[in-house]
């Protein structure tokens, strides 16, 4: 708890809190943020948490989140909270979910995979099997993707 | 159980439906041999596309559809059709769909059965898709064990050959696990290993099974072995290939540790795995098990259409 207070509150913005630990970077990268757009961020990591053990808080002053951007956080961190702060209160918290079926926003690994043809009109579409460790395979070849891929993917190698 | 289904993977289906699919078959056999003619399917269409070449899986499906009195459309090979010039699989089953009561495909890549299955508003049969699925194929693999040894349940079957990118041994495997094997020998080189998520998937359902690298050792305890072509051109290197093809070679040599009853099957084209030496013993199932393939598809496709 100590350390949570150390970062000092927002005024307006958002607040991801139980972020896997270790992920916070990736959280920054899927939003597009690298801290050159001179908004107010704070990342707070691996701090004590009773329901993961450890997490990542990251703070983001005068930003909300698009539905897109809520979704893929929701494939990196499964457990995240989203807090939209309005004038230093929380004014809506959000659990992230992940969905059974995902569309459209991972590509399959395999080549040969009928989804990965530029010509066909098809979305990729994946079916979770687990949360943790995330796990999922392709609706169409079958081929799995793991935690490891779908940050890969969702970061773009970052 | 069948009706208006689409058949994209050998896992779609129940033990109860492959078994109720097994009954249709015998019944439609035994009119077969006594020369009985059939016309449950006059007046239904059915289109082949096969993106991939093929001898059985295409004329075996052309003529269960004739002896049931149905009629055959075929998409011309790419050549002289509209894929030529460029035609999206999406807009070529489009069409087919309006033409056809029921579609038969077969593509090089991994979910295109499904893919047309979902553009489709009639049934689609996958005939093979990539490395992936032949469902029709383990269908009449799994009728040819029951003809041969009566039922599937506690019979140790050996699978021989490209457990990787074989589509008809990865189908087989898979469709062996919807019955009760005593337990199943996965017999490959190490570069063409049966991949992991079928092994988990054996293992999630509970099926008892063994990697081996030879077929030697554990071949008296088999009552079927279904032989598959290794792929030379699979191997990076043909030096590593020659080693190990002559561990892989069935012949008349081999059988003498195996069964009397144990039955050899094949999904065919062999290349030099299985020795024509094989062809007049009794463990040679292979070409009934060809054989099988039109009745099966018979009743799969009457089952389909009419129910």
């Amino acid at each position: 708890m100590e350390k949570e207070l150390k970062v000092s509150k927002i005024r307006n913005g958002t607040v991801i809190d139980h972020i896997d630990a270790g992920r916070a970077l990736h959280v920054l990268n899927i939003l597009g943020l690298n801290g050159s757009e001179g908004l107010t961020i704070a990342v707070v990591m691996n701090v004590p948490s009773s329901k993961l053990g450890r997490k990542d808080i990251v703070k983001i002053e005068g930003v909300e989140l698009r539905q897109d951007q809520v979704s893929k956080i929701a494939l990196i961190a499964p457990s995240a909270t989203i807090n939209i702060i309005k004038d230093y209160e929380v004014a809506e918290k959000v659990k992230v979910r992940v969905p059974p079926v995902i569309e459209g926003l991972l590509k399959c690994a395999n080549p040969n995979c009928i989804t990965n043809q530029p010509r066909e009109p098809v979305k990729p579409r994946f079916i979770v099997r687990s949360l943790r460790p995330l796990r999922m395979f392709c609706s169409f070849c079958g081929v799995e993707l793991s935690q490891e891929d779908v940050i890969q993917q969702l970061t773009k190698g970052g | 159980m069948f009706a208006d289904k689409d058949v994209l993977t050998i896992t779609d289906f129940s033990r109860e439906a492959l078994e109720r699919l097994f009954e249709e078959t015998d019944v439609i056999l035994n009119a077969l041999t006594s020369g009985k003619k059939l016309d449950a399917l006059n007046g239904y269409i059915m289109a082949t596309a096969f993106f991939e070449p093929s001898t059985r899986t295409k004329m075996s499906f052309q003529t269960a559809m004739l002896r049931l009195g149905g009629a055959c459309v075929d998409l011309p090979p790419e050549e002289i059709s509209s894929r030529a010039k460029g035609e999206s699989l999406a807009d070529t089953i489009r069409m087919l769909d309006s033409y056809a009561d029921v579609i038969v495909i077969r593509h090089r890549l991994e979910g295109a059965a499904k893919f047309a299955a979902e553009i489709a508003e009639h049934p689609v049969i996958n005939g093979g898709d990539g490395t992936r699925d032949h469902p029709t194929q383990t269908m009449i693999d799994l009728y040819t064990i029951k003809r041969a040894h009566g039922s599937i349940d506690g019979l140790t079957v050996g699978v021989l050959g490209d457990l990787k990118y074989g589509r008809a041994a990865r189908s087989f495997i898979l469709g062996l696990s919807i019955f009760k094997p005593k337990k199943i020998y996965l017999i490959s080189p190490p570069q063409l290993s049966c991949r992991p998520e079928v092994l988990h998937f054996l293992e999630e359902k509970g099926i008892c099974y063994e990697e081996a690298s030879t077929v030697t050792k554990v071949l008296p305890e088999l009552d079927v072995l279904y032989v598959t072509r290794i792929q030379r051109e699979r191997f990076p290197d043909p030096v590593e290939y020659e080693k190990v093809r002559g561990s892989y070679v069935v012949n008349e040599l081999l059988l003498k540790s195996a069964k009397e009853n144990l039955a050899v099957l094949h999904p065919l084209p062999r290349v030099d795995e299985l020795a024509y030496s094989l062809d007049q013993t009794s463990h040679a199932w292979y070409f009934k098990q060809a054989y099988f393939g039109v009745p099966v598809r018979m009743a799969l496709l009457k089952l389909i259409l009419k129910g």
